[in-house]
């Protein structure tokens, strides 16, 4: 179990404190290796103290986080591992082919070849101060020093924040691309959930440092319905008494409408009611809205 | 070769999208027997999707026999879909905008005709059987982008 090759991060009871409290606690997941997992959580949840975690920057405070099944930070572990900071932090002294030589330098196993070519793809100089680049070039060379150190596992904390529509598009090419060319497995962070349904195929979602959703996100879309109709003027939800309140993950009654999501439930309302598979986006921002506690964990805080 | 576009707010899954505009292209001989589609890598690349959804919709094609992946060489178009009998000049089309005329003569409106059409297709082409379940590919090596190993 510590060396599944089909798991790239796994997180066994997973928690860390800091002194304002717990930025993640009692989490466990298994996130596929191979697979595009989307990070998703408000701000606060724990989604960077995860990424700290995964590259070794921080320790647990309790449980156990695996890389590939090595501990983060070892070298085995920094070996197969990229990780893009939020702030993309890149010397802006240097220049981009010194940042480059930099890259190659630090790490034994570089492709310089790839590295460069994505730069150029770019038609950024190599004799640009990294100082003077734009943000979408800058994110292009922090996105070849990633990819020129040849993850297995590549880390991207919001890695479009800040970029312009076209930017974005083409810094997610790119990132689609190596997953394509190497089956890199990717962990990316993002608040636009519109931007993660195409490319994830995987998510993950914290809040209050707690895993609310872990799964293949088509599964989870096929096991999810959205149900619309007349309410239920005799309960406080305006769902009729034979759903399962268990399966419920939020309810809103506006007027005489009830509209809500359900999940796994094996309620068939019949033909006035509109029952629809949700979209990713739908379905995770019905999560980060409700408010249902994740098991008991705010029980012991 | 062709150029994919992915419309976000159509609600449509981005596989068959995909899908459908390799068909309009083969309809319209954009693409050809012997074309080559451009690899998961260079779809993606362009359209910032995962390249599952690529290989996915690729796997659909091939199982309606419209391409095939030769193994080390990408994936080429098998036969085309162009329809001399449904081009601009043809007599069906004549034949269809006669009844498109009478139709909205006789007081119908856009949303009337197309919900006929619809209905008048259904009876005549029913629908085919879903699509079998896709399964991703584990990939653990690189190379191979058009074959895929099951994941049990």
């Amino acid at each position: 179990m510590t060396d599944d090759p089909t798991t790239a991060l796994r997180a066994t009871r997973l928690g860390r404190r800091f002194r304002g409290g717990w930025a993640l606690r009692d989490c466990d997941f298994a996130l596929p290796a191979g697979r595009i997992t989307a990070l998703v959580g408000p701000n606060g949840a724990g989604k960077s103290t995860l990424f700290h975690l995964a590259t070794g920057l921080l320790r647990p405070t309790s449980g156990d986080l695996r890389v590939f099944g090595a501990e983060p930070g070892s070298q085995a572990a920094r070996d197969r591992t990229a990780f893009l900071a939020q702030d993309k932090p890149l010397y802006p002294r240097f220049t981009v082919d010194e940042t480059l030589r930099f890259g190659r330098e630090l790490n034994g196993d570089w492709d310089h070849a790839s590295a460069e070519r994505i730069v150029r793809a770019g038609n950024i100089p190599l004799d640009a101060r990294v100082g003077a680049l734009s943000p979408g070039q800058a994110t292009r060379v922090a996105l070849a020093l990633a990819f020129g150190k040849r993850p297995d596992l590549l880390l991207l904390d919001e890695p479009l924040a800040d970029l312009d529509p076209l930017v974005r598009i083409e810094a997610m090419g790119l990132v689609m691309a190596e997953v394509a060319d190497r089956g890199t497995t990717v962990v990316m962070s993002s608040h636009v959930l519109s931007e993660l349904e195409n490319a994830c195929d995987h998510v993950l979602l914290l809040k209050q440092g707690a895993v609310r959703l872990d799964g293949d996100t088509q599964r989870l879309c096929d096991t999810h319905v959205r149900v619309t109709g007349l309410a239920d003027p005799a309960t406080d939800d305006g769902l009729p008494p034979d759903v399962d309140r268990a399966t419920v993950v939020e309810a809103a009654v506006t007027g005489r409408q009830v509209h809500a999501l359900l999940r796994h439930s094996d309620w068939s309302p019949a033909e006035p009611w509109i029952v629809e598979n949700p979209s990713l986006e739908d379905l995770l921002l019905a999560y980060l809205r409700s408010d249902q506690p994740a098991e008991a964990a705010g029980a012991a805080a | 070769m062709i150029a994919f576009r992915i419309d976000r707010r159509s609600g449509v899954a981005t596989y068959l999208q995909l899908a459908h505009q390799v068909r309009q292209a083969l309809r319209l001989g954009v693409l050809e027997p012997g074309d080559r589609l451009p690899t998961a890598k260079e779809v993606v690349e362009a359209i910032a999707v995962n390249p599952n959804t690529v290989l996915r919709a690729y796997r659909e094609l091939e199982r309606e026999g419209l391409v095939e992946p030769r193994p080390g060489q990408g994936t080429f178009v098998r036969r085309s879909l162009a329809q001399p009998a449904a081009a601009a000049d043809s007599p069906l089309r004549a034949e269809a905008a006669a009844w498109v005329g009478r139709a909205r003569a006789a007081g119908l409106e856009r949303e009337d005709v197309a919900a006929l059409a619809a209905s008048v297709l259904d009876d005549a082409f029913p629908l085919p059987d879903p699509p079998p379940p896709f399964i991703p590919a584990q990939k653990q090596k690189p190379e191979h982008t058009h074959t895929q190993e099951e994941d049990t």
